[in-house]
C-alpha cells in the first residue's frame, strides 16, 4: 500500500471510531449494519474478486450463520462458541457446496449458488421445529464480554467494528501469503496457474469456503444486531445486494467491499426523496457503471489517479469477448 | 390414475411455457454469450404492458399485440442496444451483473408504476373442464399447450427450413466463418434478441392467467428457464424444450405426490444432480473448458 493509501486508511479508521459519538441511535444501527455487511462482502470478494467465481450464495451463508448463533445462544451456549460455530459451519457447508459447484464455472456457478440460496430459504421456512418457520426467532441477546455488555448501540457498533478490523487484518495477511497470491493467479490466468503446478481446484475451493466462512461470521453478528431474524431476510435479495456491494465498491480491491457496503447501507437513506424508487435508481446506476467502469468505484478512482499522477492513459479493462476468464479486473489489490 | 392424467396435462402445459422461456434463453447464449439473469422479468413484464393497454380501452387481442410489440422494442431492441452492446467488450461477468441489476430494475418498475398487488389476467379461452376417462382437464391447459407447441413448431421451421434460420444457426456455431460466408452476423444476433422478446411475451400471455400478473413472477420463471436449459443442454434449442417439459411435469407431480412445501426445491435438486453427472445437459454438446 502506498503512502496515500495508508493515509486514507488511517483517516477512515479515525472516522469510523469517532462516528457513533455524532450519530443518533438509528445512525449507529446503520453503521453497525455497515460493519456487519462489510464482513460478508469481504468474504464474497475473496470468492469473486480474487478467485473470480460468481457466487449468489453469500446471503444464504449469512442466514446460516445468523440462525446458528441465534439457536445456539438461545440454547444456552456462550456467544463466542456460537460465533465460532457459525463460521465453522459455513466454512464446512461452503466446502461441501463448492466441491460439486466448482466443477462448473461463472454463470453456471452463479445459478447453482442461486439454487442453493433458494434451498436454504426453503429449509429455514419449512423446518419449523428448528427455525420457527415464517415467525422467525425473536429476542436474540447481545453478548457481554467480561462484564462489558454490547447491549447499548454504540457498544455493539464497536464490537462489530473490532470484529471487522480483526477479520480484515487476517484476510489481508492471508492475501499477502502464497495462498492469496494463488487466488489472484487463478483469476488472472487459470491455465498458467495450473501449469505452474497450482492445484487450482483446491485453491478455488479454499477461497470459496473461506469466503463462505466469513459470510457465516457476518451472520453471527447480524443476528444479535437486529435481534429478530426470519427466513425472508436471507432470501435472494440479500445475496444480490452483497454481490452488488462487491461490484460497486470494486471487486478484487481489498477495500472495495467496504465502500460498496457503505453505499448499499447509506443509499436508501440518502435517497429518501426518491422514496420507493431508490432501488430503480440504484439498479440503473449499477447498469451504467458496468458499461463504463466495470471495476467499480475504487477501479474508477484508481484509473483517474493514474491518469492524474502519471498523465498517461491506462489500458482499459478489456477481457476478450466471452472469454473463459470473463474477468473485470485490470489490477490486483 | 385420473388425477395422474390431470397432473400430467397441467404439468405439460407449464412445461411448455418453461420451454418457451428456456429456448429464448439459450438463443441469447448461443448467438452472443449473453446470460440473461432478467429472463424471468422479461416474462413478467409484457403482462403489464397488456394490462396497461387494456386499461386504456383496447380489446384483449389488440392489447396482446401491443404487448408483444412493446416487448420486441423494449426487451429485444433496447435491451440489445443499451445494455448488451456496450457490455460485450468487458466479457461475460459484467453483463451477468448488469442483467441482475436489470432484473431488479424491471421488478421495481412494475411494482412502483403499476401495482404491487397480483392482477387478474384474461384467459385465452373460457375456462371449462373436459372430462376424459374420468380425468378433469381444463380447456385452459389445452389452449396453453396448443399455443406453446404452435410457437415452438413455428420457431423450429424458421430455424431449420428457412435461409434466415440457417444463417442464424451458422452465426451461433461459428461467427467468424459465418461472417466470411457473407452472413450479416450482427443482424442475426439482433434477430435472436427480437425472437427472445417475442417468446417471452407469448409465455407471459400464457402464464399470467395461471399465476396472475405479479411483479415477483420473474424470480421463479427465470430460475425455471435456467434449470430447463441446464437439464436439456445449454447449447441446444431441442435441449431447452426437453428440459422445460421435464421440469414442468416433475414440478407438478412432485408437488402432488411428495411435498408441496418443498415444491420449489425439486427443480433445484435436479439441477444440482444434472450439473454433477452430466454438466453438458441431456442433449447438449460438450463445450471446451479452460480448466
Amino acid at each position: 500500500m502506498n503512502r496515500v493509501g495508508a493515509a486514507a486508511a488511517v483517516s477512515i479508521a479515525i472516522f469510523a471510531v469517532a462516528a457513533p459519538f455524532f450519530l443518533k441511535p438509528f445512525g449507529i444501527f446503520m453503521i453497525s449494519m455497515w460493519a456487519v455487511l462489510a464482513i460478508a462482502a469481504m468474504g464474497l470478494n475473496l470468492t469473486l474478486g480474487y478467485a473470480g467465481q460468481v457466487s449468489l450464495a453469500q446471503g444464504a451463508f449469512v442466514g446460516i450463520g445468523a440462525y446458528a448463533v441465534a439457536l445456539l445462544t438461545q440454547a444456552g451456549y456462550p456467544f463466542v462458541l456460537a460465533f465460532a460455530a457459525a463460521g465453522g459451519l459455513c466454512f464446512a457447508v461452503g466446502w461441501i457446496l463448492g466441491y460439486p459447484a466448482l466443477r462448473v464455472q461463472h454463470h453456471y456457478l452463479a445459478f447453482v449458488t442461486l439454487a442453493f440460496t433458494t434451498l436454504v430459504f426453503l429449509v429455514l421456512r419449512n423446518e419449523e421445529w428448528l427455525t420457527n418457520g415464517i415467525y422467525g426467532i425473536n429476542g436474540i441477546a447481545r453478548p457481554a464480554f467480561f462484564g462489558w455488555s454490547t447491549r447499548p448501540a454504540p457498544n455493539f457498533y464497536f464490537f462489530s467494528l473490532g470484529t471487522l478490523a480483526v477479520l480484515s487484518i487476517a484476510t489481508w495477511w492471508m492475501l499477502r501469503s502464497p495462498w492469496g497470491r494463488a487466488f489472484v493467479a487463478l483469476r488472472e490466468n487459470p491455465i498458467r496457474a495450473l501449469s505452474l503446478g497450482l492445484d487450482t481446484r483446491r485453491y478455488t475451493l479454499m477461497a470459496f469456503a473461506i469466503g463462505s466462512g466469513l459470510g457465516g461470521l457476518a451472520g453471527g453478528l447480524y443476528a444479535p444486531l437486529v435481534q429478530f431474524i426470519e427466513p425472508s431476510s436471507f432470501a435472494l435479495g440479500m445475496s444480490f445486494n452483497l454481490l452488488l456491494m462487491v461490484i460497486v465498491g470494486g471487486s478484487g480491491y481489498f477495500f472495495g467491499p467496504f465502500v460498496g457496503a457503505l453505499i448499499a447501507v447509506l443509499l436508501p437513506e440518502w435517497m429518501r426523496i426518491a422514496q420507493g424508487y431508490y432501488l430503480i435508481v440504484y439498479a440503473a446506476l449499477v447498469i451504467v457503471m458496468m458499461a463504463f467502469c466495470p471495476s467499480g468505484i475504487l477501479g474508477l478512482i484508481d484509473r483517474v489517479s493514474k491518469v492524474v499522477l502519471r498523465s498517461r492513459p491506462t489500458a482499459a479493462a478489456l477481457g476478450p469477448r466471452g472469454s473463459a476468464q470473463g474477468s473485470v479486473h485490470e489490477h490486483g489489490p | 390414475m385420473a388425477s395422474f392424467i390431470q397432473l400430467l396435462v397441467s404439468g405439460l402445459a407449464t412445461g411448455a411455457i418453461y420451454a418457451l422461456i428456456a429456448v429464448g434463453f439459450t438463443l441469447l447464449w448461443q448467438t452472443s454469450q449473453t446470460i440473461n439473469f432478467a429472463q424471468g422479468e422479461f416474462v413478467m413484464l409484457p403482462a403489464f404492458f397488456i394490462l396497461a393497454a387494456m386499461n386504456a380501452g383496447a380489446p384483449f387481442w389488440f392489447a396482446a399485440l401491443i404487448g408483444i410489440a412493446l416487448a420486441v422494442v423494449i426487451l429485444g431492441l433496447l435491451f440489445k442496444l443499451v445494455i448488451v452492446d456496450p457490455m460485450l467488450q468487458h466479457g461475460v461477468l459484467p453483463l451477468v451483473i448488469s442483467t441482475i441489476a436489470l432484473s431488479l430494475l424491471l421488478k421495481e418498475s412494475a411494482k412502483d408504476f403499476y401495482s404491487s398487488q397480483a392482477q387478474p389476467f384474461p384467459t385465452l379461452v373460457p375456462a371449462t373442464d373436459i372430462h376424459f376417462f374420468g380425468a378433469v382437464i381444463s380447456t385452459q391447459s389445452l389452449a396453453v399447450l396448443a399455443v406453446a407447441v404452435a410457437t415452438i413448431v413455428t420457431l423450429h421451421l424458421l430455424l431449420d427450413r428457412t435461409r434466415l434460420g440457417r444463417a442464424m444457426q451458422a452465426t451461433a456455431q461459428n461467427p467468424t466463418l459465418a461472417l466470411i460466408l457473407g452472413i450479416p452476423v450482427r443482424r442475426m444476433v439482433l434477430y435472436a434478441f427480437l425472437i427472445n422478446a417475442v417468446l417471452a411475451a407469448i409465455a407471459s400471455i400464457l402464464i399470467s392467467p395461471i399465476y396472475l400478473a405479479k411483479f415477483t413472477n420473474g424470480e421463479t420463471l427465470g430460475m425455471a428457464a435456467f434449470v430447463a436449459a441446464i437439464i436439456g443442454g445449454f447449447n441446444q434449442v431441442r435441449g431447452a424444450i426437453l428440459g422445460g417439459v421435464i421440469l414442468g411435469v416433475l414440478d407438478n407431480l412432485s408437488a402432488a405426490y411428495l411435498s408441496s412445501q418443498y415444491r420449489g426445491a425439486f427443480p433445484l435438486l435436479i439441477l444440482i444432480a444434472i450439473i454433477l453427472m452430466r454438466p453438458q445437459g441431456l442433449l447438449g454438446r460438450v463445450e471446451e473448458r479452460t480448466v
